[in-house]
């Protein structure tokens, strides 16, 4: 990076520091932060919309509907979300593979299961073995996007239909009264109430997809917690930057990383909260009213 | 391949240690429905020591710092506020990993205080290392709970407490923590399940699972490798968590019953597993 690196093992400490974080692995580091960043940028707004489905199928009146959803909310509740983000990539990947398989290998007379192994042709694999690095890698990435999406949907899903229920249900009869339809008095009255009651939840809900996120090295996918493992463990002779086990000190800065993005979104929903409460018949839009200007 | 009962005597208490049972795990082709029945069921053992020590050490320790938190004096409020934003802001399966590595610096021969030599070698190890941040982490949580209780204590309850004449220990006994308890429990609840759902992250995280010996998500895992199969091993273990959920949520019920008995029927608090409202 800077001119003054070509021998490190030479150099005073403050400059062997300055080449030492910026070789290109402690970039992999920086950019892995940018992924960890990406995920919750995703995963987010889609986690989002499966819970406005989910709680829109657990309030439906078709009892199949309302079945599925109050399966799907109920069912992240009594079960460890870990379980899910192991078994959501690894079930999705072989579903995948398998319906592939059917389609594009018709022809092909062995079982799938065959033992212990699952065994599609090649022309099913996914991604495929001649694919480049980068689609692995994407790939890697949907899935555990998609394991997120469903898990956090479902709590999404939770708070949203609490949130629904919580608006009075005198708003509702009032836009029944001026005649409109259901759907009418979903969209006109109900939507643009619900999000001060869902407000609370759904911040918690940032904060537990803030604090699973490094769970994504479970699913095998670079991110912070790889990194700091990979950079901190010792180094030796080999290595042109040698180092003893520095490990403490990088999951220290894990720690800090994730730390300053709990405190900062919390600021940020502070504020968002006080906007939402403006002018509104609960204590703390009352709250905001009586507060000196 | 073995007899159902083989595999219940060979793999019930696994988890413990070989010598507990059989000394390899089933591998490859010999593993049956049984052994992921009986060995993911062994791992359980883990999952509930973990839960019930961290739970029971982290509500003393959670009710000093819900204390601290309130008290008036800067010196006390400030740390408590400090611990309870270190152990709720960041994740626990960062944690893990910090103080696994804060252990392992711990020189190998032992730390000597004065004339003896502390061993350090079994911290670093699941049982205790994994037990301790546990342990703090549900009680900076508990603790951010029981505050929220505290604050909530109706002012007539502890009006009556200074009318009566209660003062320090004997106002805090018996008024002051059985209301704060009394509120805080339903929340508690929730915080005991999510304690124990969170026990399954021990040994994905840096804790080796030594001997493997390891907890229920440990053996899934290991099956669902091993078989390339994960459509038996993962439902068995969400399956075995429900059952112990609905025994806590039966377990705290049962307190929270306890809790509220003098209280007319109508304001009596139920319990309602709200996961989201929590962490």
């Amino acid at each position: 990076m800077f001119s003054f690196c070509a021998d490190p093992s030479v150099l005073p400490d403050w400059q062997w520091m300055a080449c030492y974080l910026t070789t290109g692995s402690h970039f992999a580091l920086y950019r892995s932060v940018l992924v960890v960043l990406l995920l919750l940028a995703l995963a987010a707004p889609l986690a989002l919309g499966m819970g406005f489905l989910g709680a829109l199928a657990v309030r439906s009146g078709n009892p199949l509907l309302k079945g599925i959803g109050t399966i799907y909310v109920s069912m992240v509740r009594g079960v460890p979300d870990i379980i899910f983000f192991l078994f959501v990539p690894f079930a999705i990947d072989q579903g995948v593979e398998y319906l592939r398989h059917k389609i594009l290998c018709p022809d092909w007379d062995q079982p799938i299961r065959q033992g212990n192994d699952f065994i599609v042709c090649q022309a099913a694999k996914m991604p495929l073995a001649t694919d480049p690095a980068w689609v692995h890698n994407v790939w890697g990435f949907a899935l555990a996007l998609i394991a997120f999406a469903l898990v956090f949907g479902a709590f999404a899903a939770n708070t949203l239909n609490g949130a629904m229920n919580a608006v009075p249900r005198t708003q509702i009869e009032t836009a029944e009264a001026y005649g409109m339809t259901p759907g009418q008095s979903f969209r006109r009255v109900l939507l643009p109430q619900m999000w001060v009651y869902a407000l609370p939840g759904l911040s918690n809900l940032w904060m537990i997809l803030t604090k699973a996120t490094p769970l994504l090295f479970l699913l095998g996918i670079q991110d912070v917690v790889f990194w700091a493992r990979e950079l901190g463990g010792q180094k030796t002779g080999h290595y042109a930057y040698t180092h003893p086990d520095w490990r403490v000190w990088y999951f220290l800065g894990v720690l800090a990383f994730y730390l300053t993005l709990t405190w900062v979104s919390q600021k940020i929903f502070d504020r968002i909260m006080a906007r939402l409460n403006h002018g509104q018949a609960t204590s703390g839009g009352e709250a905001l009213r009586k507060a000196p200007a | 391949m073995s007899s159902c009962g083989e595999s219940f005597s060979g793999l019930i208490l696994r988890a413990l240690g070989r010598d507990f049972g059989d000394r390899l795990l089933p591998r490859g082709l010999e593993i049956n429905f049984c052994d992921q029945v009986f060995l993911i069921a062994s791992g359980l053992i883990w999952n509930v020591y973990f839960a019930i020590l961290a739970l029971f050490f982290g509500f003393f320790l959670a009710t000093a710092v819900a204390l601290g938190k309130a008290s008036p004096s800067r010196w006390l409020s400030r740390p408590a506020d400090w611990f309870v934003f270190l152990f709720r802001g960041s994740p626990l399966f960062v944690q893990f990993f910090f103080v696994y590595e804060a252990l392992v610096l711990l020189p190998r021969t032992g730390i000597e205080i004065g004339p003896i030599t502390m061993d350090t070698q079994w911290m670093t190890r699941a049982w205790a290392g994994a037990l301790f941040v546990l342990f703090l982490n549900t009680s900076a949580y508990t603790a951010e709970i029981f505050f929220g209780a505290l604050k909530s204590i109706p002012k007539g309850d502890m009006e009556a407490a200074d009318a009566y004449g209660l003062t320090g220990w004997s106002k805090f006994r018996r008024i002051t923590f059985p209301t704060m308890l009394r509120l805080a429990w339903p929340s508690y609840t929730n915080e005991a399940i999510f304690l124990l759902h969170a026990t399954t992250l021990v040994f994905f995280s840096a804790f080796p699972a030594w001997q493997q010996m390891g907890d229920a998500l440990y053996y899934a895992n290991y099956f669902a490798a091993q078989t390339f199969n994960p459509f038996v091993a993962y439902p068995l273990v969400g399956l075995y968590f429900i059952v112990l959920t609905l025994a806590v949520i039966g377990l705290f019920g049962a307190v929270n019953r306890r809790l509220n008995r003098h209280l007319p029927r109508a304001a009596r608090a139920r319990l309602r597993f709200r996961p989201q409202y929590i962490r």
